[in-house]
């Protein structure tokens, strides 16, 4: 694939790590042929459970440290990132509409020619969903003639047999420092989130993580169905 | 936070006794307990900035794991699993049970003003 044929990418994901557990190596990629990559983070991600370990976060503190976090990886990554101000397991409960028109604010002052978001119903996290459903209304809003394309990553247990295999398939193995560089910089979240992997019900063995973070996989989104 | 000291939470209760107050009480276990383990469920609650008065308050509990009962009026509050607490700098009563990774599975806190 030729990342340069872009000219910006959008991402739109609810929380900060989301764009690191799920798109470093592609943000890499875009950032390596000189794309500009803009983030649009939808929560601070302030009701989540990791608070550091040891312990240096509480449920008051974690807004500001997840902005901080989410900061740091702005550098790490070279992105611009553009924080929504939606809060943390609420997403499904907004207006839709209102959602999508938010976002499509910012794609119409930025005119990506690529989006970058979770598969609506495939994304494990009711925020990924609803804020991917958001993402596709809002794309799906814009003239045919000015629309992006639109990668859908889906991580449910069950997206290959019920979406087939993915269109894009972005090996991150040559460049994986870089994607636990950008990981890391979620200090928070990190080391408990590779915990879980590594103790997952299905996990086959040794380097559960880099397994499951060393492929990042999307779908085409068709807006002509 | 800090371990949990029985007596120090008891006395810090005291100042909120008998007045208006904000609580936040959540439980989890995450948004991925299902996704990596099948034979597990996604559970979870929280309320944040219900106003309530009570008139006592109990801590209780061993072994580093504590549970809070709050007296009001019509009902109870309580919480179950705590094990670290801090009085933040805004003089609220921060108390959150985590497990050994640092991942939080119940809050339950205490303020004479909203949380943000």
């Amino acid at each position: 694939m030729d990342y340069k044929e872009h000219k910006h990418v959008v991402v739109i994901y609810p929380h900060p790590d989301d764009e690191s557990f799920g798109a470093a190596g592609t943000i890499t990629r875009f950032r390596e042929a000189g794309v500009p990559v803009t983030y649009l983070c939808g929560t601070l991600g302030e009701m989540g459970r990791n608070m550091g370990s040891p312990l240096f976060a509480n449920r008051e503190t974690l807004s500001e440290v997840r902005k901080k976090e989410l900061m740091d990886v702005a550098k790490v990554l070279d992105i611009e990132v553009i924080m929504l101000g939606y809060r943390d397991k609420t997403l499904e409960f907004e207006d839709r509409d209102g959602i999508a028109e938010h976002l499509r604010s910012y794609l119409a002052n930025i005119q990506p020619s690529l989006v970058i978001t979770h598969y609506p119903g495939y994304a494990v996290h009711p925020d990924h969903n609803a804020l991917g459903a958001a993402a596709v209304e809002a794309v799906r809003r814009m003239e045919p003639g000015n629309r992006p394309i639109l990668w859908a990553q889906a991580i449910s247990n069950n997206r290959i047999e019920a979406l087939g295999k993915p269109d894009i398939v972005i090996d991150t193995e040559p460049i994986f420092d870089k994607k636990v560089q950008a990981i890391q910089a979620h200090r928070s979240q990190a080391e408990a989130m590779i915990k879980r992997m590594e103790e997952a019900s299905d996990h086959s063995g040794e380097d559960e993580f880099r397994k499951r973070m060393r492929y990042e996989r999307f779908y085409i989104w068709n807006f002509d169905n | 936070m800090k371990p949990i000291q029985m007596k120090d939470v008891q006395k810090t209760f005291e100042s909120f006794v008998n007045k208006d107050v904000y609580i936040h009480l959540e439980t989890t276990n995450g948004a991925y307990a299902r996704h990596f383990n099948q034979k597990s469920y996604n559970v979870g609650a929280y309320i944040r900035n219900a106003k309530v008065t009570f008139s006592r308050a109990r801590i209780a509990g061993e072994d580093g794991f504590y549970r809070v009962g709050l007296k009001m009026d019509l009902g109870w509050i309580y919480a179950e699993g705590l094990t670290h607490w801090e009085v933040d700098g805004q003089g609220r009563l921060l108390m959150a049970g985590h497990d050994d990774a640092g991942r939080l599975m119940v809050a339950l806190e205490i303020s004479e003003k909203p949380f943000k």
